[in-house]
């Protein structure tokens, strides 16, 4: 079933928010958010393969380059991508984490200062 | 220039040097005098500025376009990635630099105390502005919208010792990324279906092909990120508490420039990716839905609360809708029109955030209830606040009317009259709530509100001050007069009133963006028309701001009214509490709508096309 | 909303998602076909300046606008973090960083793997333009690598090996030389981010001009990065404590 790989993808990215929505703990809720990013990774990288073909490095002493390696630029974009989300993951961490401190609850449904 | 067109250094120029400024503040900023972590910014800032206005002045001769890296393209394709200026992309940059500007002078006496890492967060949040607005790659876009994610988070959740700040941070964050995400899987399937990134490229490889449901789907999930950061409804619920909780001149960022790009970024990639792919007609209806409802809920919204920075924060999700509307009509002058708006109200929106701060800063706290009439000994103030409203409801001449006028003769000639009814009731309730609250406050209009607790679905303007000011300093009023006289300006210079319709026809015309792309020939674009003041528009300004003043009446006065008016009232009560209680600060409810909001748009693009 | 409401209404719209994506997955090239227009065109470029990783040739040379923007991402992140965990008002530091003990095997075990780690670190950001790896890879094996120090060891030792100022000014000095390169290449070719040094000697060290340089900026960026980010953590965790009633 060769669209396998792309309905993962996506059912990650839904079963991310899914996992946003029923959450009781702010911390589980970036963390679901991190699952939902990592469905547009499996997309990126399932788009960028194929068959037969070698990774797109020639190494050092290097191979003989060849056209046929698997995507370079979908690769490019995961891997900045995946830095980048560990950082903005450590930053959402950051205001659960103070949140906890001055509230005393990371349960969103007694987080009632933001209503109305 | 092996890079582009002449002048091509500008763009990367403007996104390059804020970093650098940051970069700077965060290496020496622990050892600098506050004055200089105050000045040095501020004169990066203004630097950009006038960067972005020569940028915007050299677009009136054609596209200034940037092949990064310089790779230009052969035979069609290129690797590298692509800035194409346009008037309308220079002019949100400078808008938004202008803006910055004046938010870090406003910042020199609004925090007694903060480090170099504010500073150094606002100016990349102006390079992650700057690159979103002058970029030409889809994926360039996603990037740059997730740097001004970031540091907006980060800017929102500044004040860690108030709760709800954090709160109000991390909702912010979560559906941000979520909507960033979901355009990242569109991005994908497009990618996937062209083997292209970059938007004249899209152009070129989507044209004359059938559309499919892959197509359809790559463009609603594409417009999902850029519809959350333009606060559309159903994908809005954040911006109400982020802005809650913001410091003041982080929220002139916010609703002046950030907002608008988000309208700005679905328009832009509808235009040049998919305007000669997918029908118009059912993209227009599609986009009216949204912008109706999102101005509605926001009008709404906002005349019914009581903390003033969620107030404006409804106000602008009410004006985002009226932009949405404006551009929806897929037309030179409704984008002319949508264009003046956005520069019109950007200049009002900030000046009320600014004039919010002081408040805070003067008296503590950002209640309409608990600072009833203490403001009668302001002489200043109350003048500015009145102007404020009063651009915000549309009183002719500012720009902000004229936009609002331009708009609605271009959706009467295209048959959508009721367009007119929805700006003038939307523009006048927000203004008039905001008439409300300087009544209240700097004149002790009415009876004196019920005070106490909040009711349960409700907030309150509780929130610490950054610093106590005995009197509003020089560097905090200047920049709302200047954002005021702006937005003035804007309404009244003839040049600009042909200035925009001019940065309209560019951005209404994808194959002038994409040939001058991809032969970097700078060519021209003629606009068809010169929309100015008419009767009716100066009519309809001036019923808009009859709206406002019985609005303000209105809210001054409720507790008498609702004496009177009881069953009234009560029929009127229960939707407007099921509304305020949609509003719950919960992530998981938001995230809920956020789904809802793509089904929908998939459903009103999608269905169409089916039969 | 109930919880109920909410999962109802999200039930409902992402089954209608759902729906649109299967419809457009199966609209999608083969997995695995051989369709992939950029990565000819990519290959090529790559090819002609020297560069034996086409996939930092794609985030150096061709696409280094995006990887200017992720970087500085990476930077917005950290200084966001260093704004949020910091001492607050009503908070003092607070002296049991040396309780606890380790197993004497892991301490052991930690100071083997350390600097094995830290260096393995430092080849994957040297040789980023040659083999698989780069700034961004290798930055976070640097960063996570000196934490060893505190897995093996104690706090206290962590910390004085890593004050934390000349980290931020890692980090400054990393996103700075980026952008500065950048406009390094401006002034000298007219192009930003422009490949300006010599390239050639595929798959030696001193090969694909800038690409190398701009791995280094970034590896030193983003080791910092992390750096600064698990300290401001740790010592928010461990060090931190609100301050008690009646003390100064």
């Amino acid at each position: 079933m060769s669209v396998y790989g792309y309905l993962v993808a996506f059912w990650l990215v839904l079963a991310g928010s899914f996992g946003i929505v029923r959450s009781r703990d702010l911390i589980h809720s970036v963390v679901c958010l991190s699952v939902a990013q990592s469905g547009t990774y499996v997309l990126l990288l399932s788009i960028g393969f194929q068959t037969k073909a070698t990774p797109p490095v020639y190494g050092s002493p290097p191979s003989t380059p060849t056209r046929s390696v698997t995507d370079p630029v979908v690769q490019a974009m995961t891997l900045t991508d995946v830095v980048v989300s560990a950082t903005v993951t450590a930053l959402l961490l950051a205001m659960a984490v103070q949140i906890h401190k001055r509230h005393g609850t990371l349960d969103p449904d007694e987080l009632r200062a933001l209503r109305g | 220039m092996p890079g582009g067109t002449a002048f091509s250094w500008l763009p990367p120029t403007t996104v390059a040097v804020p970093i650098l400024g940051a970069a700077l503040l965060l290496a020496v900023g622990r050892w600098l005098p506050r004055w200089l972590t105050d000045a040095i910014p501020t004169a990066v800032a203004a630097g950009i500025t006038v960067l972005t206005a020569c940028l915007l002045a050299r677009t009136a001769d054609g596209h200034v376009v940037t092949w990064s890296g310089g790779w230009r393209p052969t035979h069609g394709f290129s690797v590298g990635i692509v800035m194409v200026s346009d008037p309308v992309g220079a002019g949100a940059a400078l808008l938004s630099a202008a803006l910055a500007t004046l938010a870090l002078l406003y910042s020199w006496k609004y925090f007694e105390s903060v480090e170099a890492h504010y500073h150094a967060l606002v100016l990349l949040f102006l390079a992650g502005m700057q690159g979103f607005a002058l970029t030409g790659d889809l994926f360039d876009m996603f990037v740059f919208f997730e740097l001004m994610g970031a540091s907006a988070y980060a800017l929102t959740g500044m004040k860690v010792e108030d709760p709800s700040a954090l709160q109000g941070a991390l909702n912010f964050g979560i559906i941000n990324s979520l909507g960033a995400y979901l355009t990242l899987a569109g991005v994908g399937l497009l990618y996937a279906r062209t083997g292209n990134l970059g938007m004249p490229q899209l152009h070129q490889s989507l044209e004359g092909r059938p559309v499919d449901a892959l197509v359809v789907a790559a463009f609603v999930l594409v417009l999902t990120g850029f519809l959350v950061k333009g606060a559309v409804a159903p994908f809005h619920y954040w911006l109400d508490d982020a802005h809650a909780v913001a410091p003041a001149p982080v929220c002139v960022l916010f609703s002046g420039i950030m907002v608008p790009l988000g309208v700005y970024g679905a328009l832009r990639v509808y235009w040049i990716v998919f305007a000669g792919v997918l029908p118009g007609a059912d993209i227009r209806r599609a986009f009216l839905v949204l912008g109706v409802i999102s101005a509605l809920v926001g009008a709404v919204m906002c005349v019914g609360q009581r903390h003033i920075k969620r107030l404006l924060a409804f106000s602008t999700i009410a004006h985002a809708g009226l932009f949405l509307c404006a551009l929806a009509l897929l037309s030179e002058d409704g984008t002319a029109g949508a264009l003046l708006y956005v520069a019109g109200h950007a200049g009002a929106k900030a000046a009320l955030f600014l004039l919010a701060g002081l408040l805070l800063n003067r008296f503590g706290s950002v209640d309409e209830h608990g600072l009833y009439g203490r403001g009668r000994s302001e002489r200043l103030m109350p003048w500015l606040w009145v102007l404020g409203a009063l651009a915000l409801a549309g009183l002719p001449p500012f720009g902000t009317a004229l936009g609002k006028a331009i708009s609605e003769e271009a959706a009467i000639k295209g048959g959508d009259w009721y367009l007119s009814i929805v700006f003038v009731a939307v523009s006048g309730l927000t203004g008039g709530a905001v008439l409300r609250v300087a009544a209240r406050i700097y004149l002790g209009l009415g009876p004196r509100p019920r005070e106490g607790e909040a009711q349960a679905f409700e907030s309150t303007g509780e929130e610490k001050s950054e610093a106590r000011l005995r009197s509003a300093p020089a560097t905090m009023v200047v920049p709302i007069v200047a954002l005021l006289a702006g937005t003035l300006v804007a309404g009244v210079i003839g040049g600009s009133r042909s200035a925009f319709s001019h940065a309209a026809a560019y951005f209404t015309q994808p194959g002038a963006y994409v040939h001058a792309a991809m032969t970097l020939t700078a060519g021209t674009v003629s606009s068809v028309r010169q929309p100015n003041w008419t009767g009716l528009g100066l009519g309809l300004g001036f019923v808009s701001v009859a709206v406002a003043l019985v609005t303000a009446a209105a809210g001054v006065y409720s507790s008498v009214l609702a004496d009177r008016l009881a069953p009234l009232v009560r029929v009127g009560s229960a939707p407007m509490r099921v509304l305020r209680q949609l509003h719950s600060g919960h992530v998981g409810d938001y995230v809920a709508w956020l789904m809802t909001g793509v089904a929908v748009v998939g459903a009103l693009v999608g269905l169409p096309l089916v039969r | 909303m109930s919880r109920t409401a909410r999962t109802v209404m999200f039930a409902a719209a992402g089954g209608a998602v759902a729906v649109f994506a299967v419809l457009a997955v199966v609209r999608l090239p083969a997995f695995g076909s051989p369709y992939h227009p950029y990565r000819d065109h990519a290959f090529l470029a790559g090819v002609a300046h020297d560069t034996a990783n086409l996939v930092s040739s794609v985030n150096f040379d061709q696409r280094g606008l995006d990887t200017l923007g992720e970087e500085t991402i990476l930077l917005a992140s950290v200084m966001g973090v260093s704004v949020l965990l910091r001492r607050a008002e009503d908070e003092e530091e607070h002296d049991d960083r040396s309780v606890g003990w380790v197993l004497d095997a892991t301490r052991l075990g930690g100071y083997i793997i350390l600097p094995v780690t830290v260096l393995v670190g430092f080849d994957v950001i040297t040789h980023g333009h040659l083999t698989p790896g780069g700034g961004f890879q290798g930055g976070v094996v640097v960063g996570t690598g000196i934490h060893l120090m505190y897995v093996a060891g104690r706090y206290r030792s962590l910390e004085r090996m890593r004050p934390t100022t000349p980290f931020e000014w890692g980090e400054a000095v990393g996103a700075g030389a980026f952008a500065a390169m950048g406009v390094a290449g401006l002034l000298v070719s007219g192009a930003f981010l422009a490949n300006l040094i010599s390239y050639t000697g595929f798959g030696q060290l001193f090969s694909s001009g800038t690409v190398a340089l701009l791995n280094g900026a970034v590896g030193i960026e983003v080791a910092s990065g992390v750096m600064v980010l698990l300290a401001k953590f740790l010592e928010q965790a461990i060090v931190l404590r609100r301050r008690e009633d009646g003390e100064k």
